[in-house]
Parts: structure tokens; C-alpha cells; sequence
């Protein structure tokens, strides 16, 4: 079977199960909404509020990828189904992007319901000049997260303790995406009057990020595997 | 409902080296951390064999498992499955053998049909061999549907091996393989692994109840504080 065929196998399986157990749903969504709510009680003014929107969006997004990485792996690991899955000689660059792709969809969602939000609770614009690079920012920030927290989702899956293990992982690497994203998204919603032409810039930084964290999470993904499990 | 031989031999048998050997150590030796789980294990299962490893808790049996599946490193000795080297060769080793440990492997949000299939896609294996494997191990009528959360200890069992029918694993590596089945699953178990057997497989057996087991298996191969006793090897270790 090619890579890309085992690749799809492997997401399609995630979000079965995605589909199934409704983390995402009744758990994920939830919880990032409540933080986005905690954050306006916590900056209780609506220029603030509209000021800072992008970046409180990228950051309830990084709260929830840990979840959501965490339970990726979880469902590998309750039952043994990623010794199980190196047994079978499955590909591991396959598994990554298999489940990177899956993680990607689910942020997808994540974040189209988080800009949602703060379109209601901080009262967030987006204009339509810039769509184009708000579906850019959104698009590229969510692949390279997905590589990130899929690489080390893998790194700490076999470790006690890899709950505390991967925010204190994920969050130093993961700072480029959330700076270059929350520009990018300031410019695409002219937030503080930041000019549209500002945010593609950024967007480089982005797609940098996500082709190396694509490219080099696949290939340490397999010797990871046999090292943490 | 389908023979694992007619699931199984799908595909022309891969080779096997001259002299037969499918499972071939010497001298093997493993580490968990700093601790020698396996300290020299000379061991030979040929194709068609089914063997059992008889030992108390602690011994080996399991990391003897886990280093023929490739899932262990093979420090010291040599090693070869299927004629292939352990230490070299696991990507080529690891699609033909299949491990049923102490867990099962399965997802339990999937379904019975759902998990079977997806490991039988891993293969690419057909429609028809998938259905032909449930039906094996008899987990395609009302579970078929059910998520495996909710099945017992048994049914999860089964599930598992089905997976492994569908997988087309050539070396089956089975840990306690009876533990959890009823009577009748337990006769059931014996009957897959004799099928699969005859359609070219080879078993390694480890287990407690060796009135069972033992019935079951061609030849006993003694693990005690990492070291295999295999009589039929001379000087075994």
C-alpha cells in the first residue's frame, strides 16, 4: 500500500473514533469556549477585548491542541494499538501524517468556531478584504500545529507523566506559529489599524514552519516510536 | 463461514530459508533498561510449528514475544525470522508476524467490524477476507456492529485474533492466548490457530495453563530467568 493510501487509513480511523466518543464535541469546543468567556471577564473592556481578540484565539487554540493531542495518543495507547501498529510494519511516516491530517481537521473546526466566538463576545470584525488572508493564516497555522503536536504527542506517548510533559514540550516550539498567527489574523481583521499588506509576511513564517515541522516531524517520527514505547 | 486457510493463503507463501527455520536465536540477549530480561536464549521454531513457552511469571516468555516481533532490541547474539535479521531487517520482519499480548491492540471506540477492518486495511486485505475473518472468529453476527468498550474480556479476545487473521500474520506470537475465553472460545482459539497452522503459519504459544497449551502445541520450551531451554536445540542455553 503507498504511504499516502496508509496516510488517509490512519486519519479516517481518528476521526471514526473522533466521530464516536464526540470529544472533540462535548469536550474540546466546550472548553475552549470557556476560556474564551474567562478571558473576557478577565479583560473586562470591549476596546481591549477587540484589541487582543486574534492573539486570545490563537491562544485557546493552543490550549485545546494539547487536549486534543493528548487524546490522539490516548486511543493509540489504551490498548496497546501502537505496539500493535509497529508490529504490522504500518509505515511511521504514514502514522504521522495520518494523524497530523487528522488533527489538522479537528483544529480546522476548532478554530472556525473560536473566530466565531470572539466575533460574538468581543465583537471582532472580519472584513472582506480580508478573507483570503484570514483562511491563509487559519490554514497554515493549523498544519504546522499539527506537526508539532503530533511529533511530540509521539515523543511523550510512551512516558508517566507526559501530561505536564507535553505543554512544557509543545509551548516553546510552538511560539513562532502563535506570534506569526496572531499578527497575520490582526492584519486580516485591521485590528488596531494594521494595515492588510502587514500579514503576509507572516504568512511565510507560517508556511516555513509547517514544511519543516511536515517534513523533519515525519522523518524523527519513526525512530521516536521505537525509542518512547 | 471461511477457513483461515482460505483467508490466509491469498497470496503465494513468502520464503522461508532452506533449512526452515522461521524463528532462529542464538545466544540472544535483551535489555529492559539495565536489566536483562532475556540472558541468552538459543531457540529454533520451523514453519508449521506450534511451541510453547512454559515458565513462571518474570521469566522471559513475554520479551522472548516481544524480541521475535521486532519490538525488542537484540543486544547481544544473532536473531532471524524468517531467515531476516533482527537487528537489521525488523521492517521486513515486522508486516509477517503478528503479536497478541497482554492487550489486544484493538480501539475501543470502534466498532467489532471497524477495528477488523482497519487492521486488515493496514494489508490490504479485501472486503472478503475481512468478512471471512470475522466470521472465523465468529464476531460478525450481532457484534459485529458493537463498539468494542462494551464487549467482555472473550469477545475482545476474538476480536483481536480476527484482526490478526485479517492482518495475514505468518508468525503468530500469542500471550495467554486463552485467558478470558469461556470453554467453547477456548476450543474455538485452538481450532483458529490449528487452521492457521495448516494454511502455512507458525504459532509460539505462551502460557500458564498448560493443559491446555500443552495439548495444543508440537513441542514445550522451557523459559526460566531469561534463559530458553529449547531440548531439541543441542546445548541449549
Amino acid at each position: 500500500m503507498s504511504r499516502w493510501r496508509v496516510a488517509r487509513l490512519i486519519a479516517a480511523k481518528d476521526l471514526r473514533i473522533e466521530r464516536h466518543s464526540r470529544v472533540l464535541l462535548n469536550q474540546v469546543l466546550p472548553f475552549a469556549g470557556v476560556t474564551m468567556v474567562m478571558f473576557a471577564f478577565a479583560l473586562d473592556a470591549s476596546n481591549v477585548l477587540e484589541r487582543v481578540a486574534p492573539g486570545l484565539i490563537w491562544l485557546a487554540t493552543l490550549f485545546s491542541l494539547l487536549v486534543l493531542v493528548q487524546r490522539s495518543f490516548a486511543i493509540e495507547g489504551e490498548d496497546g494499538a501502537l505496539d500493535t501498529l509497529r508490529v504490522a510494519g504500518v509505515d511511521p511516516v504514514a502514522i504521522f501524517w495520518g494523524k497530523s491530517l487528522a488533527l489538522a481537521a479537528q483544529l480546522a473546526a476548532l478554530e472556525v468556531v473560536l473566530l466565531g466566538t470572539a466575533i460574538v463576545l468581543y465583537g471582532a470584525d472580519v472584513p472582506l478584504g480580508g478573507v483570503v488572508l484570514l483562511v491563509t493564516t487559519l490554514i497554515t497555522a493549523t498544519c504546522g500545529l499539527a506537526c508539532v503536536g503530533t511529533l511530540y504527542g509521539g515523543l511523550t506517548a510512551g512516558f508517566s507523566g507526559r501530561e505536564t510533559l507535553l505543554p512544557l514540550l509543545v509551548f516553546p516550539v510552538v511560539a513562532p506559529v502563535l506570534i506569526g498567527a496572531t499578527r497575520a489574523v490582526e492584519s486580516a481583521l485591521g485590528t488596531g489599524g494594521v494595515a492588510l499588506a502587514e500579514g503576509w509576511p507572516w504568512i511565510g513564517l507560517l508556511a516555513v514552519f509547517a514544511v519543516a515541522f511536515g517534513i523533519g516531524g515525519a522523518l524523527a517520527f519513526g525512530p521516536l516510536l521505537e525509542t518512547s514505547t | 463461514m471461511r477457513s483461515v486457510s482460505a483467508v490466509m493463503m491469498h497470496d503465494v507463501a513468502p520464503p522461508v530459508p532452506p533449512d526452515g527455520a522461521v524463528v532462529d536465536l542464538r545466544d540472544a540477549v535483551a535489555v529492559l533498561g539495565s536489566f536483562p530480561v532475556l540472558a541468552g536464549a538459543t531457540m529454533r521454531v520451523d514453519r508449521g510449528e506450534i511451541v510453547l513457552l512454559r515458565g513462571p511469571n518474570g521469566a522471559g516468555k513475554t520479551s522472548l514475544l516481544r524480541l521475535c516481533a521486532g519490538l525488542l532490541p537484540l543486544e547481544r547474539g544473532t536473531g532471524r525470522i524468517f531467515g531476516l535479521d533482527l537487528r537489521t531487517e525488523q521492517e521486513a520482519i515486522r508486516p509477517r508476524v503478528g503479536l497478541l499480548g497482554h492487550r489486544n491492540g484493538l480501539y475501543a471506540d470502534l466498532s467489532v467490524a471497524e477495528n477488523v477492518a482497519f487492521w486488515g486495511a493496514t494489508v490490504g486485505a479485501t472486503a472478503d477476507e475481512i468478512s471471512g475473518a470475522m466470521a472465523r472468529l465468529a464476531v460478525d453476527g450481532r457484534l459485529r456492529d458493537v463498539r468494542v468498550r462494551s464487549l467482555s474480556a472473550g469477545q475482545k479476545r476474538r476480536t483481536a485474533l480476527a484482526c490478526l487473521v485479517a492482518r495475514r500474520a505468518e508468525l503468530w506470537l500469542l500471550d495467554e492466548p486463552h485467558a478470558g475465553l469461556d470453554a467453547t472460545g477456548r476450543d474455538e482459539l485452538d481450532a483458529v490457530l490449528r487452521q492457521a497452522v495448516a494454511a502455512g503459519a507458525t504459532v509460539v504459544v505462551a502460557s500458564h495453563e498448560l493443559e491446555r497449551a500443552g495439548g495444543l502445541s508440537d513441542r514445550i520450551v522451557d523459559v526460566i530467568g531469561g534463559q530458553v531451554i529449547d531440548a531439541s536445540q543441542e546445548g541449549g542455553s
